[in-house]
C-alpha cells in the first residue's frame, strides 16, 4: 500500500471521521477501558478473589480510611460450646469423636483470626465482599455476556440474511417468515419462555438464549443491502469470472455491508447487556456463584430498605456508564461509517 | 385496493406467521424442554406417578397428536389448568388483563403526548443549547437500567417520602388509578421517553426541510401554527404507527413494574410461571401476545392510511 496517490479507503476515511468526532472518541475510550478491566479480570490479574470476606459485614464505602480503620476482628471466634456444656454438669456426647478429628485435622479445626476492615473502598456488602472487586467481576460476566451473545447474533444474522438476500425466491420466502415469527412474539417474552424450558442456569445458556432470539435486527438490514448488491456490476463480474456463490456472498458483497454490521453488533451489545441484567435481576440468567449486575442489582433491593446504597450505586453507576459511552459510540460509527445519513 | 379485501389478504398472510409461532412454541415446550412430567412428580417421584402424569398430559401420545391438542387449545382458548394453583388459565387471563390495562393505558398516552410536546419543542429550537443537552440528558436517561430507577424510585417516593403507596392494588378502579398506578407509570414513563423523544425528533425534522413548511412561513403564518398543524400532522404518520408497534415494548417494561409493585397483571403472572415452570400459563401468554402484536401492527398500517391517504393499501 506504498502507492503514493492511492485513494483512502473506506475504514481510513471512517476513522478519520470518527477522530474528529469528540463525543466519539472519548466514549470509545471509556469502552475500550472498560474492556481492558474485562479482559485483565478474565485473566485473573484483578478481582481474582470476590468470594473473600475482606471487610466485616455492610463495610461502609471509605475511599481514604484512618490508619486506625483496620482493625482485627476475629472471625468465627471459638466456639464456647465445651464451657457450656461443662456448666450445667452435662457430658458432651461427642466430645471424643471431636477430638479425634481435631487431631486428624488441626489446621481445618482451628479457625485463624481473620483481619477484616472495618471500611472499604466502595463499601462491603452482606457477607463482607469488597464490592469494589464485585463491580469488576459483575462487569467481566455482563460485558462478555454481551459481547459474546451479539457477535453469535451478527454472525447468524448476517449469514441468513445474506443467504435470503441474494438467493431470494423460496430461500427468502422461508427466512422471511421465521423473521415473521420471532419478531411477532416481543423480545423478553420470548427469552422467558426459552429461561422457563431450559431448566439449567449459566452464563451459557443466556449467551444461548439471548444470541439465538436477537439475529432479528441484523437479518432484516444485511438482507436489505444483499438484495441491493446482488445485482450491482461488480458482483456481475465477479460472476462472469467464474466466481462460486459463496465467494461472491462472502468475498466481494460483505466487505460492502460490514459498516451496517458493525454498527448493529454495537447496538445489540447494548442490548444484550440490558437484557443480561433483567434475566439476572429476575433469577433466571447466571447461577448464584457467578456475580453479575443483574444479580448485584437483586442483592441492592434488598439492602437499600436497610439503608445500604452503596452495592446499588456501584452496580448502577458502573452499567449507566458503559451503556451510555457504548450507545454514543455506536452514533458516532454510524455517522463516521455512513456520512450521508443524517440522524 | 379497498378496505375489506385489504383486511382479508392481511388476515390471510397472518396464518403461515401465526403456525410458525404454534410450531416454534410447541417445539420448545415438548421437545427442547424435555419431560415436564419430572418436574411436575416432584423430586420424589415413582415411575407409576411420572407415568400417570405423562398420561395426563398427554405427552405419551405421538407428536403430532400433541400438536393437534396444542392448535386446539389454541382455538378454544381453553390451556387446561395452571399446574401451580390449579386456577383455569384462562381465568387468569381474564382476571389480569384489566390490572395490566390500567397500568398500559395511561402510560402509553402519556408517554405519547409529553415525547411528542418534547419532540416538537426541541425541533423548534434545534442546535440549541436546549435541544443539544436535552438530547445529552435523553442519552443518559437512557442508559441507566429500569431496575435502577424501580429500585431507587420505590425507595425515595413510596417507602422514605410516602407520597405514593409501596406496593400493592386494589378492587376498585378509580383508587388504583389514583393511588396504586401512578408511581409505576411514571418510573415506567424514565424510561420509555427518551427512546422516543429522540425518535419522534427526527420524524419532525424531516418534515421541516419540506417545501410545504416553507409554503406555510411564506405565506405568513406564525412558526407555532406551522409546528402545530403543518409539521405534527405529517410527523404524526410515523408517530402513531410508532407508537402501536411499541406496545409490545411497553408491555415487556411493564413486566418488571407489575412484579415490583405487586400489581396483579399479566407481566407478574408470566415472571410467576417461569420461576414455577408453569408451562401451560407461559404457552398461552406467548401464543396470545403474539397473536395481539401482529394485530396492532394491523391496526398500524391501517391507520397510516387513514391518517395519510396517499399511502396505499398493498
Amino acid at each position: 500500500m506504498a502507492q503514493p496517490n492511492a485513494s483512502p479507503g473506506l475504514w481510513t476515511l471512517a476513522w478519520r471521521r470518527l477522530k474528529r468526532d469528540r463525543v466519539g472518541m472519548v466514549s470509545l475510550a471509556v469502552v475500550v477501558a472498560y474492556l481492558c478491566v474485562v479482559f485483565l479480570a478474565l485473566g485473573g490479574w484483578i478481582a481474582k478473589d470476590w468470594t473473600r470476606e475482606v471487610g466485616v459485614n455492610y463495610a461502609p464505602p471509605v475511599f481514604f480510611p484512618d490508619d486506625q480503620d483496620e482493625t482485627a476482628i476475629p472471625l468465627g471466634k471459638s466456639v464456647a460450646l465445651p464451657d457450656q456444656v461443662d456448666l450445667y454438669g452435662l457430658q458432651d456426647p461427642l466430645a471424643r469423636q471431636l477430638e479425634a478429628i481435631r487431631a486428624r485435622h488441626p489446621d481445618d479445626a482451628r479457625s485463624t483470626p481473620e483481619r477484616r476492615q472495618l471500611t472499604l473502598p466502595l463499601g462491603g456488602d452482606k457477607w463482607g465482599h469488597d464490592v469494589l472487586t464485585k463491580v469488576i467481576k459483575g462487569s467481566e460476566t455482563s460485558i462478555l455476556v454481551g459481547l459474546i451473545a451479539a457477535i453469535l447474533a451478527t454472525v447468524l444474522g448476517t449469514v441468513m440474511g445474506a443467504v435470503s438476500g441474494y438467493f431470494g425466491r423460496w430461500v427468502d420466502d422461508f427466512f422471511n417468515w421465521l423473521y415473521g415469527v420471532f419478531t411477532s412474539i416481543p423480545y423478553l417474552l420470548l427469552i422467558f419462555a426459552i429461561a422457563a424450558v431450559l431448566q439449567q442456569k449459566g452464563v451459557s445458556t443466556i449467551i444461548l438464549i439471548l444470541g439465538l432470539t436477537g439475529w432479528t435486527g441484523v437479518f432484516r438490514l444485511v438482507r436489505a443491502e444483499y438484495l441491493k448488491h446482488k445485482s450491482r456490476e461488480y458482483v456481475l463480474a465477479a460472476g462472469a469470472m467464474g466466481a462460486s456463490h459463496a465467494r461472491r456472498m462472502f468475498i466481494h458483497i460483505l466487505p460492502n455491508t460490514s459498516h451496517v454490521i458493525l454498527v448493529q453488533l454495537s447496538q445489540n451489545v447494548v442490548g444484550f447487556i440490558k437484557s443480561e441484567v433483567i434475566l439476572s435481576f429476575l433469577g433466571f440468567g447466571v447461577p448464584v456463584d457467578v456475580v453479575s449486575w443483574g444479580s448485584m442489582l437483586n442483592e441492592a433491593q434488598n439492602e437499600l430498605i436497610l439503608g445500604k446504597w452503596w452495592q446499588l450505586a456501584a452496580a448502577g453507576t458502573a452499567m449507566a456508564i458503559l451503556v451510555t459511552a457504548f450507545s454514543l459510540l455506536t452514533d458516532a460509527l454510524r455517522d463516521a461509517l455512513d456520512p450521508k445519513l443524517k440522524y | 385496493m379497498n378496505l375489506g379485501a385489504f383486511l382479508i389478504r392481511r388476515l390471510w398472510q397472518m396464518i403461515p406467521t401465526l403456525l410458525g409461532v404454534v410450531l416454534l412454541v410447541f417445539f420448545l415446550f415438548n421437545w427442547v424442554g424435555g419431560d415436564p412430567a419430572y418436574i411436575l412428580a416432584g423430586k420424589m417421584a415413582n415411575p407409576d406417578d411420572i407415568a400417570n402424569i405423562r398420561h395426563q398430559l398427554g405427552i405419551d401420545r405421538p407428536l403430532w397428536e400433541q400438536l393437534l391438542i396444542f392448535v386446539q387449545q389454541i382455538v378454544t382458548g381453553d390451556f387446561g389448568n395452571s399446574w401451580a394453583t390449579q386456577e383455569p388459565v384462562s381465568a387468569i387471563f381474564r382476571t389480569r388483563l384489566g390490572p395490566s390495562l390500567i397500568l398500559l393505558i395511561p402510560m402509553m398516552l402519556l408517554e405519547t403526548a409529553v415525547a411528542v410536546a418534547v419532540a416538537l419543542a426541541v425541533s423548534a429550537w434545534r442546535g440549541s443549547t436546549l435541544d443539544r443537552s436535552l438530547m445529552a440528558v435523553s442519552t443518559v436517561m437512557m442508559s441507566i437500567s429500569l431496575l435502577v430507577y424501580i429500585i431507587v424510585g420505590q425507595y425515595v417516593f413510596a417507602y422514605l417520602l410516602g407520597w405514593f403507596p409501596v406496593k400493592g392494588w386494589s378492587d376498585e378502579f378509580w383508587r388504583n388509578l389514583t393511588t396504586y398506578a401512578v408511581l409505576p407509570v411514571l418510573l415506567g414513563l424514565m424510561v420509555s421517553i427518551a427512546p422516543s423523544v429522540r425518535l419522534y425528533r427526527t420524524f419532525v425534522l424531516d418534515e421541516i426541510g419540506q417545501d410545504y413548511v416553507r409554503t406555510a412561513r411564506a405565506k405568513g403564518l406564525s412558526e407555532t401554527r406551522v409546528l402545530l398543524v403543518h409539521v405534527l400532522r405529517n410527523a404524526a404518520i410515523p408517530i402513531v404507527t410508532n407508537v402501536l408497534m411499541g406496545l409490545p415494548a411497553l408491555l415487556t417494561g411493564a413486566f418488571l413494574l407489575e412484579r415490583f409493585f405487586a400489581i396483579p397483571g399479566i407481566g407478574r403472572e408470566i415472571i410467576l410461571a417461569v420461576e414455577r415452570s408453569d408451562f401451560p400459563i407461559i404457552k398461552a401468554a406467548t401464543v396470545y401476545v403474539a397473536m395481539a402484536t401482529m394485530l396492532a401492527n394491523l391496526l398500524g398500517d391501517l391507520l397510516y392510511h387513514w391518517l395519510d391517504p396517499r399511502v396505499h393499501l398493498e
